[in-house]
């Protein structure tokens, strides 16, 4: 299905946000994901599904001044 | 060292006994951030929120900052109030507390922030409880509306972000101390300890320096020469500057020379 990620339209099989974080061969420790405007905990990420037209956001904390 | 009083600066309810606070971008290696934070003794970090990267290193940068040190996650990347708001309202969420510095800039050149956005996010952030330490362009009206909409303390510019070029806005800062009925914490451009110490002298409550310190060859000793400079700052606007003079005073008796 097409969704919106990190402001790119991509296809994805994920079925949960925790699928798409493991798709997308992401490290999970350290994410901060946000769907459709709503921040998701890290405990739910396997009980969110991932349904056409989500905006994902997958975001994390950098080095910045 | 005689016994010193007290002089934490206390912003929400943290009352901070170091008035240099840092910033975690541009280190060569995070490695290097915990070694900083123990030589300068800073209790205070930025951080800045992104959508993640594939191929960027896999580390969360708040495994590098110990629990005793207050995370201060910052707005980068907004243009807009709106957009500033959106990213306050992640960091908290995310556990990050609620210090925000706002951070919303369209000048790409000189990274110069938008004073009138600023303005309209601190409002909306402080109604929501955030400490808001806002990021401004030196402007005394800027300043005050600042004050009225709830912030916590104002920071304005030394000079732009990562040019090392010292208090370029020295004049403006001043005025700033002046009339400014919040703590003033210069941040930006701050190259040197000298610097520091200069701007501590003026009168600022503390000073935000993250390019000269994470890219000094030793950022460790590097830390530790800022919050000296700080110190150093911050005494001598305590106990008054003495006042300069158009002509010389002597130092020694005008009286008693050894000759004729």
């Amino acid at each position: 299905m097409e969704i919106h990620l990190n402001g790119k339209k991509i296809e994805s099989k994920a079925g949960t946000i925790m699928d798409l974080v493991l798709e997308q061969g992401l490290d999970h420790s350290s994410l901060i994901a946000e769907v459709n405007f709503k921040l998701i905990s890290q405990e739910s990420w396997k009980d969110v599904p991932v349904r056409p037209g989500d905006i994902i956001e997958l975001l994390s904390f950098v080095g910045g001044g | 060292m005689p016994d010193m009083e007290k002089d934490g600066l206390i912003l929400g309810n943290i009352e901070f006994d170091s008035r240099l606070f840092t910033g975690t971008g541009k280190f060569a290696s995070h490695e290097l951030i915990g070694p900083m934070l123990k030589a300068s003794g800073s209790r205070l970090m930025t951080v800045a929120l992104r959508r993640v990267d594939k191929g960027a290193p896999k580390e969360n940068i708040l495994n590098y900052i110990p629990p005793s040190v207050t995370l201060l996650p910052n707005t980068s990347g907004a243009r807009t109030a709106e957009e500033a708001v959106r990213i306050a309202r992640i960091a908290r969420e995310a556990g990050c507390g609620e210090f925000i510095k706002i951070e919303v800039i369209t000048d790409m050149k000189y990274l110069l922030p938008d004073n009138h956005e600023t303005v309209r996010a601190t409002e909306i952030l402080a109604k929501e409880g955030f400490v808001v330490l806002p990021y401004m362009m030196p402007d005394i009206t800027a300043a005050r509306q600042l004050y009225d909409a709830g912030a916590a303390a104002v920071m304005p510019l030394g000079s732009p972000i990562g040019s090392n070029r010292g208090l370029e806005m020295k004049p403006m800062i001043k005025r700033i101390i002046e009339m400014s009925k919040l703590p003033v914490v210069v941040d930006a451009g701050i190259g040197r300890p000298s610097e520091a110490a200069e701007a501590m002298e003026m009168g600022a409550a503390a000073v935000l320096v993250n390019t000269a310190i994470a890219t000094a060859n030793d950022p460790v000793r590097a830390g530790l020469a800022f919050s000296l400079a700080v110190k150093a700052g911050r005494m001598a606007f305590l106990y008054g500057l003495t006042d300069r003079k158009k002509n010389a005073e002597a130092s020694s008796p005008l009286t008693g020379f050894l000759r004729g």
